[in-house]
């Protein structure tokens, strides 16, 4: 399969960061085109026809999500950038605009044109507060240029963007409660309905977006949608950028076509080039935190034993029993020597710390998990404990105002599905557990 | 002059807070015109952020002439700042190490780097040095997990991290090599 890049096309380019060397590779085409040749609607017709889906992580149709955006007379509207990128292995936002700010400027200049946004935000995680500076001084060059301000190339359109930065809090990547933060509130998620397409940003119609999400706009209105849509298979449609990290022999951000093997994109040349140590893969969560663990055998393979490639359908394929999700695209890929038990203990803390509070099942939930699992861990567990977990896991699931229940739960459930031998082993021989790993599964010791 | 507990109850000598500097406030001024009038509490946590690099933590002081410049109530300060972990509550040392803990870092050493910190500046995390230079505290992911293990020191990040890039680093903030941003 080529390996086309719609995204990172220039982010090698030298002074790529300055409006200069950005508009003469091409740049504020795609704002150009919607402003001097297609109505806002048209612009919408392009996204929906490119089956752009939510590049933050849920996999929402982007067309569709626009298309609900709510447009009563004298009230204005808005769009939020989510740039605040913190599920954990996921860094893919931060290579984008610490490299090419121009590209997400872009983005939103033609996006907001599209959704009839007078003003717009970027919400930037807290501890990216050098990428503020960086985005603050490429909306300022495009003042300058015009390509933002009052009535840009003279079409009548007018647009200001600004940047707000977060201060470490996980929930404020949920959409609801970035806005509540974005306010200048603490970042508890809002009940929704309403949607932030009806009540979002001060009580206004408000679109929130993906960084990459909104980046993936400018090829579309580039190039057309059908032309994206034409890369990709079935409803996983152009290109998505991968943050590889874990035990591989090259972590980084990579541009892939959807419909990469997971074999390529963890073996190939191209890609993480393999484990990393001449390790051999122990297991792999390919979307973020969130997402359920896959074990060695059901990485590169579907239970049915098809080529499980890089898409939201395959990677999903087996649903919760033997699939996972490709969610945010941060890939954290686990070697032999790592130990399950512990990383789900790390990420139960992970949600345990990050729980804004709100609703006891989560708030009391992950801290209860974290405390079993912490126990599991340091060889004081008791085999009950490994479905008194599965317990706790049913009573957050589902019973939540946001989806970080869910996403706390989720890990735990898989990683139980698929390594309760490992689990047992922590019981059964404590005293070893506390001075190595467990090690591979049989599976792959037979094979 | 007062004398200040931090974290670990080590005591050191804070000047009293006076106000914020001129460039702050007029830093926080110009924040508030990013939002609609009326809304200008949306620029809360930029100016946290501001009066943090300013003060070195956030005291309630500090808080207190945040509340005045956004003419809120003191409380509706400390409400977003005590649920935002890059605020700091109480003193911490001149340079804070704050170390990633979460899965991606853990998986590539994160825990030995936390361990290494701990041992040579004699601390415990949440501790500041006695010398007052540093404060380490561990956090979640900074989404920075393709570059591990990582800290991040004062919104400077520092990646790829071994033992002995530890000990330049340290020795690098030490002698002033790096200064903070």
């Amino acid at each position: 399969m080529k390996n086309r890049k719609l995204l990172l096309e220039h982010i090698d380019l030298p002074g790529i960061e300055t409006f200069d060397v950005y508009r003469k590779s091409g740049g504020y085409r795609s704002v150009e085109k919607s402003l001097n040749t297609m109505t806002p609607d048209e612009v919408v017709e392009e996204v929906k026809k490119s089956g752009l889906r939510g590049r933050g992580g849920a996999g929402f149709p982007t067309g569709m999500k626009w298309s609900f955006l709510a447009k009563p007379e004298g009230v204005p509207r808005y769009l939020v950038c989510n740039a605040d990128e913190s599920e954990p292995g996921t860094f893919k936002d931060r290579y984008l605009m610490e490299k090419n700010p121009h590209l997400l400027i872009e983005g939103m200049i033609t996006s907001s044109y599209a959704l009839g946004a007078n003003t717009s935000y970027i919400y930037v995680r807290g501890e990216y507060m050098y990428i503020l500076t960086i985005l603050e001084k490429a909306i300022a060059e495009a003042y300058k240029n015009g390509f933002l301000g009052k009535n840009i190339l003279g079409k009548g359109y007018d647009l200001d963007i600004y940047v707000a930065p977060g201060a470490g809090a996980y929930i404020c990547g949920e959409e609801t409660a970035l806005l509540e933060s974005l306010e200048g509130k603490r970042g508890n998620p809002r009940i929704k309905p309403p949607f932030p397409a009806v009540k979002g940003l001060w009580g206004c119609p408000t679109v929130v977006n993906n960084v990459e999400t909104l980046v993936a706009v400018v090829p579309i209105v580039n190039e057309g949608g059908e032309a994206y849509a034409s890369i990709g298979i079935g409803k996983s449609t152009g290109t998505k950028l991968i943050s590889a990290c874990g035990n591989v022999v090259r972590p980084g951000v990579y541009e892939i076509e959807m419909g990469v093997s997971v074999e390529e994109f963890i073996y190939g040349d191209d890609y993480c080039q393999g484990i990393a140590n001449n390790k051999k893969l122990k297991a792999c969560v390919p979307g973020g935190s969130s997402v359920p663990i896959l074990p060695h055998y059901l990485v590169t393979k579907t239970a049915a034993g098809e080529n499980r490639l890089m898409t939201y359908e395959s990677l999903a394929e087996g649903g919760f029993v033997s699939g996972s999700m490709l969610g945010s695209g941060g890939f954290i890929v686990f070697d032999e020597d790592q130990c399950i038990v512990r990383n789900t203990w790390n990420f139960t803390r992970f949600y345990a710390h990050e729980s804004c509070g709100q609703c006891s099942p989560c708030r009391e939930g992950t801290g209860w998990m974290e405390k079993v699992l912490n126990r599991l861990e340091s060889g004081q567990g008791n085999i009950r404990d490994i479905d008194l977990l599965a317990e706790i896991n049913k009573k957050i699931e589902g019973n939540t105002i946001c989806p970080l229940g869910d996403a706390a739960a989720w890990p735990v459930a898989a990683a139980i599905r698929h390594f309760r031998e490992e689990f047992e082993w922590h019981v059964t021989n404590s005293d070893e557990a506390l001075k190595r790993n467990f090690g591979l599964s049989k599976e792959l010791i037979m094979a | 002059m007062h004398n200040m507990k931090t974290e670990n109850n080590t005591t050191q000598v804070m000047e009293p807070f006076k106000g914020f500097s001129k460039e702050t406030l007029s830093k926080f001024e110009e924040i508030k015109t990013h939002f609609p009038a009326g809304k200008e509490q949306s620029a809360i946590i930029r100016m946290l952020h501001l009066a943090q690099i300013e003060i070195g933590w956030l005291s309630t002081e500090g808080m207190n002439e945040v509340a005045k410049a956004l003419n809120i109530e003191p409380i509706e300060v400390y409400e977003v700042a005590t649920f935002y972990t890059m605020f700091h509550l109480n003193p911490v040392g001149k340079h804070v190490f704050e170390v990633c803990r979460t899965g991606p870092c853990m998986l590539v050493g994160s825990d030995k780097i936390i361990e290494y910190i701990q041992k040579k500046l004699a601390i415990e995390v949440g501790g500041t040095s006695a010398d007052g230079m540093f404060t380490l505290k561990t956090v979640e992911c900074l989404g920075a997990c393709g570059y591990g293990p990582v800290i991040q020191c004062n919104y400077k990040f520092h990646q790829h991290l071994t033992l002995e890039k530890v000990d330049e680093l340290i020795d690098a903030y030490r002698s002033g090599i790096i200064e903070n941003s």
